[in-house]
């Protein structure tokens, strides 16, 4: 008995080391910043009325964004949304729907964007002062959110979307989304 | 160094301390308003850089979350409406104080559980220390030996 006590020490220092071994396992794998888990997630999507990026298209509300779809959010100050630019494009072309949220731009540089790398959006929204980015809890473009066929937040993702994040990830959890509908 | 030069270090090391904080220029109301700004701005975290709060941050993010925190001050709203806010949006993550509840507790009473369990160790050793001190003192002497002892003692005592 005394004996086994003695290693209590010793087992504590394995369970903790191992606890922290997973989470810097599971952060390698991710992107290269620590996730925060959305407290938005099974929530309606924030209500919203805002103009387009398009001068002379009418003004745009939560319920325009019809699911299930993404709704992506991006700007043309984030490098990183150049990069995420043509996935985009190419799941436009397959047949997801995609709306997009100019977050903290100006309408200029954004449709001079949308006419130079091609606009995969099929509603441009124009956030300019952040208001629905706030709302949504976006900390970093380019951040994308799933809505379902009810306009709830069902998922979250942080960063570029990638050929590999589609398709090990976002993708299987659209498609579930739009058999969801059916 | 001459003695003039070590002030002049001195003072520009105090100096440097309150660089790191981020500068805005928000007209506030009252004193009283500016305290509670400064007080929940260093209690909410930057979601974008992770290990400071959005009073020291010259991220942009923590600049937004800085213009909404006076926004809501101004619209009259209470320091915890303003933290639900903001926890509302970007989870309890953005929380420097965690608040009270199932998922927490352990953070919050841990720490105590394992003073506890240090004090109970502590308790323990002591008494146990103390025993085997106390027996071996009981147990060190046989009869003999502890007749010859009293009776030094006594011829001690009688000779004084």
């Amino acid at each position: 008995m005394r004996r086994l006590l003695l290693i209590v020490p010793l087992l504590l220092f394995l369970v903790l080391a191992g606890f922290f071994l997973q989470s810097l396992m599971t952060k390698e794998e991710g992107v290269t910043e620590l996730e925060l888990p959305s407290p938005l997630l099974n929530k309606p999507f924030p209500t919203f009325d805002l103009p387009s990026v398009i001068d002379g298209e009418p003004r745009i509300t939560q319920a325009d964004l019809k699911g299930p779809a993404l709704v992506n959010i991006w700007a043309t100050w984030c490098v990183a949304c150049r990069v995420e630019h043509p996935v985009l494009n190419r799941l436009a072309a397959e047949g997801v729907v995609i709306y997009g949220v100019n977050y903290k731009d100006t309408n200029a540089d954004a449709i001079k964007w949308l006419k130079d790398f091609h606009n995969p959006y099929q509603l441009n929204i124009s956030d300019a002062d952040g208001r629905l980015g706030l709302d949504l809890g976006v900390y970093g473009a380019p951040e994308t959110y799933l809505i379902d066929a009810n306009g709830v937040i069902r998922h979250k993702f942080i960063g570029v979307i990638d050929e590999r994040v589609w398709d090990t990830d976002l993708g299987a959890r659209y498609r579930a989304l739009v058999e969801e509908a059916k | 160094m001459s003695r003039r030069l070590h002030w002049l270090v001195l003072g520009l090391l105090l100096m440097a301390g309150g660089v790191g904080a981020a500068v805005d220029t928000f007209e506030f109301s009252s004193e009283q308003e500016r305290d509670r700004f400064y007080a929940i701005g260093s209690e909410l975290r930057c979601p974008k850089c992770q290990n400071q709060n959005i009073a020291d941050s010259d991220a942009p993010i923590a600049a937004d979350l800085r213009q909404e925190v006076f926004r809501l001050l101004e619209d009259g709203r209470s320091d915890d409406e303003i933290v639900d806010y903001m926890v509302a949006r970007y989870g309890e993550f953005v929380r420097y104080k965690p608040a009270l509840n199932r998922d927490t507790a352990v953070l919050w009473f841990g720490p105590l559980a394992f003073l506890l369990v240090g004090v109970l160790a502590v308790v323990l050793l002591v008494r146990r220390r103390q025993r085997a001190v106390n027996e071996s003192s009981d147990a060190g002497l046989s009869p003999q030996e502890q007749k010859r002892l009293d009776e030094l003692l006594n011829k001690k005592s009688q000779d004084d």
